[in-house]
C-alpha cells in the first residue's frame, strides 16, 4: 500500500518536473493579439476609428477599450473577420465613423499646387513628394486614400479619385444564382 | 530519399514523350472540328478601319506611340510598355491613324479598352524590315530580343508575352521544348489548320525556339486523329534534316492541351502547385507562337495577323482566317457567308473556355483564336440551377484533382482562406465541372470569381503590408527628430544651469582678458 502511494508520488512528481521543464524549454511565442488584429485592419492610418493609426486601434481592441466596427475603410469583411478573430459577435459599421466606400488615392492639381508642404506633413505613409515652394506629387502605389492630406491643404488642390482596376486585372464578377451551396 | 527521386523524376522529364500517360479526369468530347478544319485557309479582308486594343498581353495596357494623322507602315510600333521583357503593339497594315478612342476590346469583361484605330490605305506595305538571315550563327540572346520586340505573346489564348517566357526558361535551364498543337476544345482548329499548310514555318520556329532558350531537343504534340497534320510535319521536319525534333500524338481527351495535362501526358510527372514547366526542364510553346517567332527571325516580321477560326452552327460557311490584328469580327463573318438566321450567340474562344461577346463590333487580338456563333440549342447557362446534389461527378471530371463541390461552397461563403487551402488557384478554368453537373452549377464562373478574388486579396494584403511598412517607418523618424531636438536643448539648458561650467567660463573669459592687457604696451 505505502509503496504504491510512494511510487505514485514519486512518479508524479517526476512527471511534473519534466513536463515543466518542457513547458519552459519549448514555449511557442504566441502571436499576440495586437499583431492578429493589425494584421486584419486595412493599413490605412487614416484616422477614422478615432486612434493615430491602424496601430493603436489594434492595441485598443485588443485592450477591450474599443468596439470592433470603427474602420470604415475594412468595411463589414474586415469586421466580420475581427468577430471571428475575437470571438464576438459581428456589429454593423458605426456610422460615426463613416461609412465604407470604394478604394480611393489622393491626385494633386499640380496647376493649382503653391509648394506648401502642409499636405507632405499630413501623409501618414510618405506618399506625397515635393518640395517648400515646388509643386508636389502623389505616388499613386503608396497612397492609401486615407483623406489626411485634403484639410490641410489651403488652396484645395487635392482630389480624391476612385481606385479603378485596369482592364488586365479586372475582377470576375461574382456569378448570380441563388440556389445551391 | 528525395535525392534519388529527383533524379529519377529529371530523367522522366528528359525521356518526354517516349510513352504516354494519363492525366486525371478530362472529358471525350464531340470534335466539330471537320466543319470549319475541311477548307483551305483564307486571309481575310482588309476592313474599313482596324481596331488594335492596346491591350495585347496580359497585365497592362500599352501606351501609344502615335497621334491621330500620323501615317503608318506596316509593322511599326505603335504601342509600347514601359515594363521591362514586354513586347510591343504593331501597325498590321500601311494607312493613317485616326485616333486613339475607347473601343471594345473582345475582353471578357465586356468593357472598353483604349484602341488605335488605322484607316489602311491598301498598299500594305512593310516598314523597313531586318531579317536575320543566319539564325543558326546568331546569339540565342539576340533571338530572344528580337521575339521579345515583335510583340509575340502565347497565342494559345493566355497572352503571356513570350519574349520574357524564354528569359526565365533560359535563366532556370532547359532540356526538352514541348510545341502545343494539341487543340483540345470542340470547334477549335487555327492551329491544326496552320499546322497542315505552314508546316516548315512551325519546324522553322521550334529550331529558333529551341536555339533561343538552349533547349536539347522539341516534342511537336499533336492529337491523335490529326492524320494529315502528322505527314506534313515530319516531311517537314525531314526537309530541315533535324533529328532532334518529333511529332508524338497524344490521345483527344480534354482538357489535354492545358500545358500541365500535356505535360502529365508526356511525361507522366505533375508540375507542382504555383511552380511552372521550367521546374522540370521543360517549355511549352503553343505552334503558332513558334511561327510567329520564325517570321520574326528569318522576315523580321513582327506579329500583326493571326488564324481565327470563325464557326459554330450559326455561322453559313465555316472556315479559317488568317485576319489582321484589328479586324472588327463582323468583317470575319461576313467572309464566312454571314449569319444563319437561328444564330443567338456570339462566343470568342471555344465552347469550354471562351466567352460571350457583346456585339461583332469587337475586334480580332492576338488571343483570339475561334469565333464561336452558337444557336439557341447549343446554349447552356441558361438552364435553371439547382443545387449541389454532391454527386461527385465534377471531382471525377477535374484534371487538377481538385474537388469542385469542395471549392464551389467555399468560394459562396466568402471563406478565402479555405479555397485557397483547397488549391483554388490550381484551377485551371476548364469547365469540364461545369458540363457534368447534374445541376447546371456554373461552376467555373464561380471559380474564375474566387481566383480573381484570391488575386485581389494578396494585392490587398501586400498594400496593407506595404502602408505599415512606411506608416512604421515614419513613426520611428518622427520620434528620432523629436528625441534629437530634447537632446539638443536638453544640452544647452544643462551648460546654462551648471554653475562649475559657467565659473570657468568666467575664469577663462578673465584670463583671456588679462592676456590681452598684458600685451597691449
Amino acid at each position: 500500500m505505502v509503496t504504491a502511494i510512494l511510487s505514485i508520488a514519486v512518479l508524479g512528481t517526476l512527471l511534473g518536473l519534466g513536463l515543466g521543464w518542457v513547458a519552459r524549454r519549448f514555449r511557442v511565442e504566441s502571436d499576440p493579439v495586437v499583431d492578429q488584429i493589425d494584421a486584419i485592419l486595412p493599413q490605412t492610418q487614416c484616422g477614422q476609428c478615432n486612434y493615430p493609426g491602424c496601430r493603436p486601434y489594434a492595441e485598443a481592441i485588443a485592450a477591450g477599450e474599443a468596439p470592433i466596427n470603427q474602420c470604415p475603410p475594412g468595411g463589414e469583411a474586415g469586421i466580420r473577420a475581427l468577430a471571428d478573430l475575437l470571438a464576438v459577435e459581428a456589429p454593423p459599421l458605426n456610422p460615426e465613423n463613416g461609412a465604407e466606400s470604394a478604394p480611393t488615392f489622393a491626385l494633386i492639381d499640380e496647376e493649382a499646387c503653391i509648394g506648401c508642404t502642409l499636405c507632405i506633413q499630413a501623409c501618414p505613409v510618405d506618399a506625397i513628394i515635393g518640395a517648400a515652394k515646388l509643386m508636389h506629387t502623389v505616388i499613386e502605389s503608396e497612397c492609401t486614400g486615407c483623406d489626411l492630406c485634403l484639410p490641410p491643404c489651403p488652396v484645395d488642390c487635392i482630389e480624391m479619385v476612385e481606385r479603378k482596376p485596369v482592364a488586365g486585372e479586372w475582377p470576375w464578377p461574382r456569378p448570380a444564382g441563388e440556389a445551391g451551396a | 530519399m528525395p535525392g534519388r527521386m529527383k533524379q529519377a523524376a529529371d530523367l522522366r522529364a528528359r525521356q518526354a514523350g517516349d510513352r504516354l500517360h494519363r492525366f486525371h479526369g478530362g472529358l471525350s468530347l464531340p470534335h466539330n472540328k471537320a466543319v470549319s478544319c475541311g477548307v483551305p485557309l483564307e486571309r481575310a479582308p482588309l476592313p474599313g478601319e482596324l481596331f488594335i486594343p492596346l491591350l495585347q498581353q496580359s497585365g497592362r495596357e500599352a501606351e501609344p506611340t502615335v497621334n491621330a494623322g500620323d501615317t503608318v507602315l506596316k509593322g511599326e510600333t505603335i504601342g509600347r510598355f514601359r515594363h521591362l521583357g514586354r513586347g510591343c503593339v504593331h501597325a498590321p497594315t500601311s494607312g493613317t491613324v485616326t485616333g486613339v478612342v475607347l473601343h471594345p476590346i473582345s475582353h471578357a469583361s465586356g468593357e472598353e479598352g483604349r484602341c488605335v484605330v488605322i484607316r489602311p490605305d491598301g498598299r500594305d506595305q512593310w516598314k523597313d524590315l531586318q531579317p536575320i538571315g543566319d539564325w543558326q550563327q546568331t546569339d540565342p540572346e539576340a533571338l530572344r530580343e528580337r521575339i521579345r520586340n515583335s510583340g509575340i505573346v502565347g497565342l494559345g489564348g493566355a497572352m503571356f508575352p513570350t519574349g520574357f517566357k524564354l528569359r526565365e526558361a533560359q535563366r532556370r535551364g532547359i532540356h526538352t521544348l514541348i510545341l502545343n498543337g494539341s487543340e483540345c476544345e470542340p470547334y477549335i482548329s487555327c492551329d491544326e489548320t496552320l499546322m497542315r499548310e505552314q508546316p516548315e514555318s512551325i519546324v522553322l520556329g521550334a529550331r529558333i525556339l529551341q536555339r533561343a532558350v538552349g533547349a536539347k531537343r522539341t516534342i511537336i504534340a499533336i492529337e491523335d486523329q490529326m492524320g494529315a497534320v502528322r505527314n506534313a510535319l515530319e516531311t517537314a521536319i525531314e526537309g530541315a534534316g533535324d533529328s532532334t525534333i518529333r511529332v508524338v500524338r497524344v490521345m483527344p481527351v480534354y482538357p489535354e492541351g492545358g500545358e500541365k495535362q500535356l505535360i502529365r501526358v508526356l511525361t507522366g510527372l505533375e508540375v507542382p502547385s504555383g511552380g511552372r514547366p521550367s521546374d522540370l526542364g521543360l517549355l511549352c510553346q503553343n505552334v503558332a507562337t513558334a511561327t510567329a517567332a520564325a517570321r520574326a527571325v528569318v522576315e523580321g516580321k513582327p506579329l500583326v495577323e493571326r488564324v481565327v477560326t470563325v464557326t459554330g452552327p450559326g455561322v453559313r460557311r465555316p472556315r479559317n482566317l488568317l485576319a489582321a490584328i484589328g479586324t472588327p469580327i463582323s468583317v470575319l463573318v461576313e467572309q464566312c457567308g454571314g449569319y444563319t438566321p437561328d444564330a443567338a450567340r456570339l462566343v470568342l474562344g471555344g465552347p469550354m473556355m471562351g466567352f460571350p461577346l457583346g456585339s461583332d463590333a469587337n475586334p480580332v487580338t492576338k488571343a483570339a483564336n475561334c469565333v464561336l456563333v452558337l444557336t439557341e440549342k447549343e446554349i447552356r447557362d441558361k438552364r435553371p440551377e439547382m443545387p449541389c446534389i454532391r454527386c461527385g461527378d465534377c471531382a471525377r471530371a477535374c484534371p487538377a484533382q481538385l474537388l469542385p463541390q469542395q471549392l464551389h461552397r467555399f468560394v459562396r461563403a466568402d471563406a478565402w482562406d479555405d479555397a485557397g487551402g483547397a488549391g483554388l488557384a490550381d484551377c485551371i478554368e476548364c469547365g469540364c465541372c461545369d458540363l457534368v453537373c447534374p445541376s447546371h452549377i456554373p461552376l467555373a464562373n464561380w471559380f474564375r470569381y474566387g481566383k480573381s478574388r484570391l488575386r485581389e486579396r494578396a494585392l490587398e494584403r501586400h498594400r496593407a503590408d506595404q502602408a505599415r511598412q512606411r506608416f512604421e517607418a515614419r513613426e520611428a523618424r518622427q520620434e528620432r527628430i523629436r528625441l534629437e531636438r530634447k537632446q539638443r536643448i536638453a544640452t544647452k539648458k544643462a551648460a546654462l544651469h551648471d554653475d562649475a561650467a559657467k565659473k570657468a567660463q568666467i575664469a577663462e573669459a578673465v584670463e583671456r582678458a588679462r592676456k590681452k592687457q598684458e600685451h597691449t604696451p
